[in-house]
């Protein structure tokens, strides 16, 4: 097996026999079986004349809170990828784990690619058994699926490769914690910056809005977040949000339109970036 | 920079068709700098295959920093260096070349026969070798019958024991041990001499880098000292500890009368007992006749071969003044 993949696979390995899985695989089916209870809820929820609510307010509802679950699950994932990720290099070059491997026949772009590839294994993983999980009790509880579960599951998985990627960069020369506390702050700053971006929008200053679209260069999570609510809004609301003109883009939970095929691009050369980044970071690193 | 110390005379460097006869490690006027901290000041030495090399030397004297430059895991700042022949970085060399660290840490979620196939795996061994070859390194350690346990059950000595047998793996050409016996007790001391006597026998070059001077004296071929990233000595143990030293037995001498006791060489002062470590034992009884006058009491006066702990002790002594 070449050396990337032994990487990868050693990667994959330590999470499963430290029962990271097991514990991600145990809260997740807890997530999925209270959310199933409470969306099940709102089907049974009666106006106040007695009579239920109509098939077209259950959707919107449960659309709109699915988006808000998601957000929590999006979140765990980020901060689970960036936890992993911080100490990923660090903590074996300051515990000495790696002295003995990299004196085989390995070059350290190797190690760095396998153990992206490792994680982004887990998360692509994770984001798609829990998407698949949680879709399939929000549609036996309410009979509603979201327009787009595929792309959503993308732009999830995405996001959480995205703090990964900014995570294993700084665990090339930063310590664990520090690496992962800078990737956390980053992705909340991220995510700040582009509700920001969004007031901006919706006061129609383009200082502000400017803050928003820098962001989402520097670090995409936010962007790809906006690409998972679209694949979550139903047409209805969609329409909805497009009647309302600028007031209906300054929010961050809504999304009119799909990320720009120019900034799905750019996340493919950030990605590209931060690797390179790392490798770079890493071959220079003296241990 | 400090004046570059010679190991022994460097050959012209080597090439590829030379490379199967080419001296284990062979280095000239290796340095490196950590900022304004010299690490290493121009290393130049010449360790021929199959012996046993010793690298003495105090704490952060520079030698885990000189077999970091050798495995490529530190990039000197100057100079040049060669393994089997083959420029340090040459990823094709490091199949032939063990490594224990000495920070050595192993996959606490692995048990050691995984530790061992993984480093079959990057060796890279080809795989129907592997079941033999972890079987003999495990067994070479002792720790056949703990091989199927986890490494976070492992106490720090079956850890340095682990370490040893990934060293081993692959019969490597060239075996580098960073403090092998540091987290060992007396048995596993033992035992570390001897797998260092059998690779040397069946061929292997070992570079031992030890404070433990007493292991490095029983095992090692030659040896270098180095102090503040300066080889300050260097020769086989013949040539290194051809003086004597004197251990004295004293009482009631004090600080001042100690220091004037300075003519007869460096002294190594344990309190009650002082050994000059390089004492010619003619000027013995001149010794005892000082001490007395300055008002001391002396009960045991034995001279001996130096040991390489005396020469050490006076070999840093020297350095320092």
């Amino acid at each position: 097996m070449p050396p990337v993949l032994v990487f990868a696979r050693l990667t994959v390995q330590e999470a499963s026999r430290r029962r990271l899985l097991l514990a991600l695989l145990i809260l997740t089916l807890l997530v999925v079986g209270f959310s199933a209870w409470g969306f099940n809820k709102i089907t049974t929820v009666t106006r106040s004349d007695g009579t239920p609510l109509p098939p077209e307010q259950v959707t919107l509802i449960t659309s709109q809170l699915l988006i808000v679950v998601t957000f929590m699950y999006s979140g765990v994932l980020a901060l689970s990828a960036a936890v992993v990720a911080g100490p990923l290099i660090s903590s074996e070059v300051e515990s000495g784990l790696l002295l003995s491997m990299l004196a085989r026949p390995v070059r350290r772009s190797e190690v760095v690619i396998g153990k992206w590839l490792g994680l982004a294994v887990l998360v692509t993983l994770y984001a798609a058994g829990s998407a698949f999980l949680e879709l399939t009790a929000v549609n036996l509880a309410t009979g509603y699926l979201p327009p787009h579960p595929i792309q959503l599951v993308a732009y999830v998985a995405a996001e959480g490769l995205a703090l990964l990627s900014l995570g294993l960069v700084l665990s090339t020369r930063l310590s664990g914690i520090t690496g992962g506390v800078i990737a956390l702050v980053a992705w909340l700053m991220a995510w700040i910056a582009g509700v920001v971006g969004d007031i901006g929008t919706g006061l129609q200053n383009p200082a502000l809005q400017n803050v928003g679209t820098v962001s989402h260069l520097v670090l995409p999570t936010d962007g790809l977040w906006r690409g998972a609510i679209y694949a979550m809004e139903p047409d209805v609301i969609l329409t909805a949000l497009r009647a309302a003109g600028t007031a209906g883009r300054a929010n961050p939970f809504s999304a009119v339109d799909p990320p720009p095929a120019a900034f799905l691009a750019w996340v493919v050369v950030w990605f590209g970036l931060m690797l390179a980044l790392s490798i770079w970071s890493f071959r220079t690193r003296e241990i | 920079m400090a004046e570059p110390a010679t190991v022994s005379t460097a050959a012209a460097p080597i090439d590829g068709a030379a490379a199967a006869d080419s001296p284990a490690i062979h280095t000239v006027d290796l340095s490196k700098r950590f900022g304004k901290t010299v690490a290493l000041a121009g290393l130049s030495m010449t360790v021929p295959r199959g012996e046993i090399f010793g690298f003495l030397g105090p704490n952060g004297a520079g030698k885990t920093t000189s077999v970091k430059l050798l495995l490529g895991l530190l990039r000197p700042t100057s100079g040049e260096a060669w393994l089997l022949g083959e420029r340090i970085g040459d990823l094709g060399t490091r199949r032939r070349i063990g490594y224990l660290p000495e920070l050595f840490r192993y996959q606490a979620w692995l048990d050691a026969r995984e530790v061992l196939a993984l480093h079959c795996e990057l060796a890279p061994l080809p795989r129907s070798t592997w079941k033999e070859e972890i079987k003999a390194a495990l067994n070479t350690v002792g720790l056949s019958d703990r091989a199927d346990d986890r490494v976070s059950t492992y106490s720090k000595g079956m850890q340095q024991r682990l370490g040893l047998a990934a060293a081993l793996l692959g019969k490597p050409e060239l075996v580098f041990l960073d403090e092998p016996t540091s987290a060992l007790d007396p048995v596993g001391r033992h035992d570390v001499r001897e797998i260092i006597r059998g690779l040397s026998a069946r061929g292997t070059a070992v570079f031992l880098n030890s404070h433990l001077l007493s292991e490095v004296e029983q095992v090692c071929d030659r040896v270098a000292v180095v102090d503040h990233g300066r080889v300050i000595a260097s020769g086989t143990m013949d040539e290194l500890l051809s003086g004597t030293a004197v251990r004295v037995r004293v009482s009631g001498l004090d600080e001042a009368a100690r220091a004037r006791l300075e003519p007869f060489g460096p002294l190594d002062d344990e309190g009650e007992h002082l050994t000059f470590t390089k004492l010619d034992v003619e000027r013995v009884p001149e010794l005892v006749s000082t001490i007395v006058g300055l008002g001391g009491r002396v009960y045991e006066v034995q001279p001996r071969h130096q040991t390489l702990e005396d020469r050490f002790l006076q070999l840093l002594h020297e350095d320092e003044s």
